[in-house]
Parts: structure tokens; sequence; C-alpha cells
């Protein structure tokens, strides 16, 4: 019994989003999709039991979530209504003329036991369709391609769950009623359609990586999400650089995790890390990748994000790093890139080419351009701070860490920047 | 085919403000928009300028006043009634809606499921 459990669990991790996607295109309606590849895993734990764990587990799966989506009345209602995601009926002998509701026929669908690569792809765009609310991007991504609970979204992103279900829902009524497609963009569409996908892929890592509030600095299981799916992602779409290049990112930034908190529970800043903890295969993959991509034209912004990651990456002590062409990288970054948080980051990396006055005249320069878009981050109050500090101008810097504490909502942090608050007012 | 409104909001003042040949230039420009939306496969059927909010009259329950029933920067000047496929293609035939002056709405018409 326990085995039929664990290719159960095992199944829902690998194949979820497969069984999912192929669904989706039976069923054409969502919330159709999701309840029958359920009830196929349901179906399964029974099953499997008594006729042992199939040789493909993912194939036994599909099939049986699109029976029960064919056979379910629910699915002739929807298409008599029209009101479900248009689909392109697919299918190795599928015509794409017509953008029809009509699918092939339930036989065809039926034989088609391989994994159709499109089918995630189509799922993975439909949810991060720009349409869609940045957040329920994320929440939808989640939820449908890497088949995590709504309850378990709701928790790594620190809201109820109530309120998770809702945004989810929202998300689902948005595709259906103004009829997003089911589909995978034109080559015309794909650069801007796939930034959007990498971004909420981002999104969940970033989220992860620091936690925006809540008493733990990272949430492994949100980090891990995110390495999956962009696993996924670039088996889906081998050729696309910055696919790669937000793999790389991640590899090489989450090689850190087990430096950046001490056994203390403090945070531990990037200066301070024991780098002989740093998972040195992940970083011999992400420098691997980014050299690769670096190759063959104007890098996109996260192969240039993996090429900072990884310049940090293979210094042997932060005195070694190569902060000159960190900045560099950075002005690239910013070309293609113009975000207010990319252009502080510089400004950190500008501080530690040139010393803290260099710093902090980038950071006035910064804030009077940008200041407003950045009011709520409370890294900007914190460089300004740390700049201060390392000027000796104690009262300056005080005020600005506590600028910084009225916006930080991570705990680590917190702590942190009162520990860096106490040492100043106290000496 | 869906339907999908295109809703046109734009500054009234800036127009008010525009050289007399930006009119034209308008004018030609949602000619030009009806053609293009036939070339992609899309359908335009239905669509109005609508004269400025001070024209506006507002009814809530009973209570008549004056002006549009909500005061915005960009206002509401004019509307596009399309049929698409699906969300992209309705995408793709508002982006060429010309509102220089604002931005535009689109919003898929209710759909009543059939008895």
């Amino acid at each position: 019994m326990d085995e039929v459990k664990g290719a159960l669990t095992a199944a829902h991790r690998h194949e979820w989003a497969r069984v999912l996607a192929a669904t989706v295109r039976v069923a054409g309606d969502i919330d159709l999709a999701q309840e029958c590849a359920q009830d196929a895993y349901v179906s399964a734990l029974a099953t499997w039991r008594l006729d042992g764990i199939p040789r493909t587990p993912g194939a036994w799966l599909t099939t049986t979530a699109r029976r029960k989506a064919l056979d379910s009345p629910r699915r002739a209602a929807a298409l008599r209504a029209r009101i479900p995601l248009l689909m392109e009926p697919g299918g190795p002998a599928g015509s794409r003329a017509n953008n029809t509701v009509a699918s092939p026929s339930p036989e065809t669908q039926l034989t088609e036991m391989d994994d159709i690569p499109d089918d995630r792809l189509r799922l993975v765009f439909t949810c991060c369709h720009p349409a869609l609310a940045r957040e329920a991007q994320v929440a939808l991504t989640l939820r449908l391609v890497c088949g995590l609970t709504t309850e378990q979204i709701a928790h790594a992103f620190l809201v109820s769950e109530p309120t998770m279900a809702a945004r989810v829902t929202r998300a689902k009524k948005k595709i259906s009623g103004a009829r997003i497609p089911y589909r995978v963009p034109d080559p015309h569409e794909l650069p801007e359609r796939l930034d959007a996908v990498l971004t909420a892929v981002h999104l969940v890592f970033t989220a992860g990586h620091t936690a925006p509030t809540g008493d733990s600095l990272v949430r492994p299981d949100l980090v891990d999400r995110s390495i999956e799916l962009c696993k996924v992602l670039v088996d889906l779409m081998p050729d696309e650089r910055e696919v790669r290049g937000l793999l790389a990112l991640i590899l090489l930034t989450d090689a850190r995790r087990m430096t950046r908190v001490n056994e203390g529970g403090q945070l531990v800043l990037l200066e301070d890390q024991d780098r002989s903890r740093w998972d040195r295969a992940a970083i011999e993959r992400g420098r691997g990748m980014v050299l690769e991509a670096l190759r063959g034209g104007r890098p996109g912004r996260f192969v240039i994000q993996a090429a900072i990651a990884a310049l940090h990456a293979e210094a042997p002590r932060f005195a070694d790093t190569d902060w000159a062409e960190i900045v560099d990288l950075y002005d690239l970054l910013l070309d293609t890139w113009p975000s207010p948080v990319v252009a502080l980051n510089r400004v950190v990396a500008v501080g530690f080419r040139s010393g803290a006055e260099a710093g902090l005249q980038a950071l006035e320069q910064l804030e009077a351009d940008d200041g407003p878009a950045l009011s709520t981050y409370h890294y900007l109050p914190a460089t300004r701070a740390d700049f201060l500090r390392r000027l000796g101008h104690d009262q300056a810097a005080a005020a600005a860490y506590r600028r910084a504490l009225a916006l930080a909502q991570n705990d680590v942090e917190r702590a942190f920047l009162e520990g860096r608050l106490t040492t100043l007012t106290t000496s | 085919m869906a339907q999908y409104v295109v809703l046109i909001y734009e500054s009234e003042s800036e127009y008010a403000n525009a050289a007399p040949e930006v009119y034209g230039q308008i004018m030609d420009a949602h000619n030009r928009f009806a053609e293009q939306v036939v070339e992609r496969g899309g359908k335009v059927a239905g669509g109005n300028a609508l004269q400025a909010t001070d024209t506006a009259t507002s009814i809530r329950g009973d209570v008549v006043t004056d002006g549009p029933f909500v005061e915005t920067k960009e206002a509401l000047g004019g509307f596009y009634l399309l049929e698409a496929d699906d969300l992209d293609q309705a995408i793709k035939m508002a982006k060429m809606v010309p509102a220089r002056f604002g931005g535009v709405e689109v919003r898929p018409v209710m759909v009543f499921p059939a008895a």
C-alpha cells in the first residue's frame, strides 16, 4: 500500500502538469479539467492497489482523466453554451485550420498516449497571460502547473486561504469570461509573452529566496518549485536562451542557501558567508549555462542577471569580487531593463567598487530620478544607512535604519536592521 | 466569434488643445482602423464617437445631474463593438484603435447560456 501511495505522490510531483494540460485540451474548461485530473489520481489509488502500478503512470493518469472529461455531462453543457476556452484542435493529424470549440474525435484523443509538449506550454502561457494580474499569474501557475493546493500557495505567500482561493477563482473566471485562448503564442508575440512567464517564475523564486514577510528568510518549497518549473521550461523550449538564463540565475543564487542564515536564525551577509558551504555543483552548472547563453548575440535580462550571480559565485572571497565588471553588467542590464530596483542594485555595486562616498552620490542621483517608485522599498533606506554607517555618519545612518525598519516586514531582516541600529545608538 | 466592447478613454483637455490638423489625422486613423480589423479576420459590429463629457447627464435612482457618472482624468470618448475569436485577437485589434490621448479598455460582452 505504501508503494502505491509513494508512486502516486511521485506521479503528482512529476506528472501533474502533463496530466492537467492534456486534459484541458479535451475538457475545454480549466475547472472541469482539474476535477477530472484529481479524480484520476483518486481512481489510481484504488485501481493500482488491485492491478499494480502501471509501467507509465503518467500515461495511465492522462488517459483516465481525459476519459472522465469526455464522459462528463458538464463538458457537453459547456460546449453548448460556447463558454469554454478556445482550444487548438491538436494531435498529430489534427488540423489547426479553424479555431473552433469542437475537438477531434474521442478515439483520436484516447490513442494519443504520448505527452504532447505543447500542452504544458499552452498551460504555462495561459496562466501567465498579460491580461491576468501578476499575483494571479503566479498563483495560477503554482496551482495549475505545479499542482500545489491553494492552502500550500496561501501559506507560501502568507495570505489567508480564502484570499488565495478567491484570487485563483477570479483568474479562472477571467480566462473563461474574457476568452483567454489556450495556446502557445505566435513566434512574433513569443519574446514578450515568454518574458511574462519568466517573470512569474522568477517571482516565485524571489518570494522563496527572501520571503517578504514571516519569520524565516527562505521558503524552500517555493524555491524548489521555481527550479522545477524552470527545468520544465528549459525542456520545453531548449532554444530559448533567456529560459536557461533564468535557471542559471536561480541555481547560482540558491547555491548560497545554506549560508544565508546562521544557526541562531540570524541573517548572514554575503561578505560573511562561508563560501566553502556554497553548493559548488549548482554553481558549476549555473556558470556553464551562463557561458553558453552569453554566446550568440545580445543577452537578455535573465542571462545578464545570471552573469552577475556567476561573478559573485566564482569569487573565492568577498574581497576578490570583481565589482567593476559587476557594475558594467548592471549598466548593460539597465539598458535592457530600466527598472529602479536594478538601478538600486547597481548603486550598491558602485559603493563596493568605488567606496561609500561614491555610492551615496549614486544613491542620491537615483532618489532624484526614481524616488517615488521606491518609496515602499526597504532596501533603499537600508542601502543609504549602510553607506552612511561606513562613512561614520552615525546619526544619519540611524535615521535611515529606522526608515528601513518602518518598511521591512521579514522578521529575519528586521532583526538584522535592528541589530545595526542598536550598535549605532549605543556606541 | 465572441463580442468585445472597446471603450476609448482620452484626456479631453489634450484633445481641445491639439492643433487643428490633429482631428483630421485621428479621423483618418479611425477609418483605417475599420479596414485593419477586416484585414485581420475580425469584424467591427458597431461603434461611435461620443460628444464630450460636458454634454453628459447622469442619473442615480431619481436624481438627474449634469456631467459624467464618474469624473476621471481620461474621459470616455467613444467605443467600438468588435467580433473576435478570443481575447488575443481582440487585444490585437484594440491596440489599433486610435487613442493617442489616453487608452482603451477591452471588455467581453456578456454571454447568456442558451436555454
